[in-house]
């Protein structure tokens, strides 16, 4: 049972080598954040005045910044926040959007009002609601993905909505009520479950799009604070010396570009898998 | 039509409220008295007390909100801590930077993204077709800032074909100074070419599967007669729509290009505002943001729903 729904779910990547590409990169993200200190040929904190700015070489396979710390070992460590963040955004978008989404759906009267909030939220282009947030509440990680992750949970409560709509009316759901199941029972027998493919899709698309979102405030001065390393905060450090040293910004905006690019290949392979009734949810036909 | 028409507009209005609300809340949350926020640290307790009063911040909140509101409809946005000048005043000064940069980003998003996307649809399938949709997908992960940045580097410090950040006023230097643009324009074009690569790509194979371009085809009209004449007009439309959200959405995707590139626009007003704890202009330009993002979207529903009568009010 268990080999069979691991060989569904491997399928679509088999079938396209580059998606399979994209996993193996996350794999390789998730395997540096989790093993960083013992990764890292450097500590990611140390300071050395006399290596300051040194070109990749062999010993600093990606140079040094203007503080003379490894890059190489600062990139690794910066895996962690890279994860934490887009975890984080993404089990705040899926907490609040499955809820509102699912409820909405089912209660007419509730949905109505809670449906009119989200569109309010929507209006806020997603930067801007981020910004604002953070003036409110002040930089930190937990703002940060906060900040972001309520952007996203507008998009996901609209997914949520729109396939719980499409899943109360199949014939088996009407059949189960009208044989006097209750609500608790509908939700989790018949739609949870039919929701879990479609926002595994959600998920890696968020968590793509929180990766740029979180780079974005870290460069800002906005996000994580300076002192924890991270793609965005190396990048805003560096920024100055890019003429002096160019491939201090490349290494880890490369890092920000194959995350997020492998996340949204994992998302498309995903949802080509999916039922073609929810793909439409997700604004691709057919 | 007409009833479509009033229908989308009450709409709008009733978001419009209810975002304003939200708007006008965020001064009386950020942290610390809206006075002190508004008067900045060094006010004496009397003028706390005049302004307080002055501001009717004494009164019931819903006065406080319909009074604020009667005063922004009357184009009063209240005045910026740091320039000790009107709020209207400030986003104007950025308008200019920040208005020219969105167009030209949509010159570039319109003349790469269009027919790429066309070009990939007409060769449906193939690996030309793989290749441009996965670029297409590259670029929608690539940040925009990093791109500027690497942009200045290569076409500004090492090539010096265009300046590497600033804008003077077209109206002051004349027109060659739209080269300061051309590189932020660029970065900010990537990720949005990207998506419109792709909506035009699959909005033209959404209605290549029509039955009259099966029709059309049968007849024996040419292949890229149909292309031009029957799937791509048709196409068109979807994809014209989708520009309208998209510039809509540039005015606040600008705030880290801006930053990047020095250019003294309404994005890079947002992050300097809020460094100098500036609220009144942070508030301003959300509200203006937020009003331009949803009027243009009213415009381009109800332009939409002129030039096809098929679309129906969800």
């Amino acid at each position: 049972m268990s080999r069979d729904v691991a060989i569904l779910w491997l399928k679509p990547f088999i079938a396209r080598p580059i998606a399979l590409a994209g996993l193996c990169i996350l794999l390789a993200t998730v395997l540096a954040a989790v093993f960083a200190p013992w990764l890292s040929p450097f500590d990611p904190y140390a300071i050395d005045p006399v290596t300051r700015l040194t070109p990749p070489n062999t010993i600093h396979w990606f140079g040094t910044d203007q503080f003379g710390r490894d890059t190489l070992s600062r990139v690794i460590h910066s895996a962690r926040m890279a994860l934490l963040i887009g975890s984080g955004v993404v089990v705040f978008a899926l907490a609040t959007g499955v809820p509102v989404g699912v409820l909405s759906a089912l209660f007419p009267r509730l949905g109505h009002v809670l449906m009119r909030m989200v569109d309010v939220l929507m209006a806020f282009p997603a930067l801007l609601l981020a910004l604002g947030l953070i003036v409110i509440l002040g930089p930190s990680v937990a703002n940060a993905i906060l900040a972001i992750g309520v952007g996203y949970m507008t998009t996901t409560t609209r997914i949520v909505y729109g396939l719980t709509l499409r899943l109360r009316a199949e014939t088996y759901v009407e059949a189960s009520r009208s044989m006097g199941a209750g609500t608790i029972w509908l939700i989790s027998k018949h739609i949870l479950p039919n929701l879990v493919s479609p926002l595994l899709v959600q998920a890696s698309f968020v968590f793509a799009f929180a990766q740029l979102g979180a780079a974005s405030l870290d460069f800002l001065g906005l996000g994580a604070p300076p002192e924890i390393p991270s793609w965005g905060n190396m990048l805003a450090e560096s920024r100055t010396f890019i003429t002096r040293a160019p491939w201090l910004l490349f290494f880890p905006g490369m890092m920000i570009v194959a995350t997020a690019f492998s996340l949204n290949l994992v998302g498309d392979a995903l949802r080509d898998r999916l039922d073609p009734r929810f793909r439409q949810v997700f604004g691709e036909k057919g | 039509m007409w009833s479509f028409a009033l229908k989308r507009t009450g709409t709008t209005a009733v978001t419009l409220v209810a975002a304003s609300v939200i708007i006008f809340a965020f001064i009386h949350v950020v942290p610390g008295d809206p006075i002190y926020v508004l008067l900045g640290d060094t006010a004496t307790p009397d003028q706390i007390d005049a302004l307080r009063h002055q501001l009717g911040l004494d009164q019931p909140i819903v006065l406080q909100y319909l009074s604020w509101a009667g005063r922004v409809l009357a184009g009063d946005l209240g005045r910026s801590i740091f320039f000790q000048a009107p709020v209207t005043s400030v986003i104007a000064d950025g308008a200019e930077t920040s208005i020219l940069l969105a167009t030209m980003t949509m010159i570039w998003v319109a003349v790469i993204g269009v027919p790429v996307g066309v070009v990939a649809a007409v060769r449906h399938g193939t690996w030309l077709d793989q290749g441009l949709s996965g670029a297409a997908m590259l670029m929608a992960s690539i940040p925009t800032f990093w791109v500027g940045l690497y942009l200045i580097l290569i076409f500004a410090a090492w090539l010096g074909w265009f300046p590497s950040s600033g804008y003077p006023s077209i109206f002051e230097g004349g027109v060659v100074n739209l080269r300061y643009l051309v590189l932020p324009s660029l970065a900010l074009a990537a990720p949005n070419a990207a998506l419109i690569l792709r909506l035009t790509r699959a909005s033209m194979l959404d209605v290549s599967r029509e039955d009259y371009v099966r029709t059309a085809r049968a007849k024996g009209i040419r292949p890229w007669q149909v292309v031009r004449r029957h799937i791509l007009r048709n196409a068109l439309l979807a994809v014209v729509s989708a520009f309208g959200f998209t510039f809509a959405a540039l005015l606040s995707e600008a705030v880290v290009t801006e930053t990047v590139f020095a250019l003294p626009g309404i994005g890079r007003l947002v992050v300097q505002s809020i460094l100098r704890r500036d609220y009144p202009v942070i508030q301003g330009v959300i509200l203006v943001i937020v009003v331009a993002y949803l009027l243009i979207n009213l415009i381009v529903d109800l332009s939409y729903r002129l030039l096809d009568p098929r679309v129906e009010l969800q």
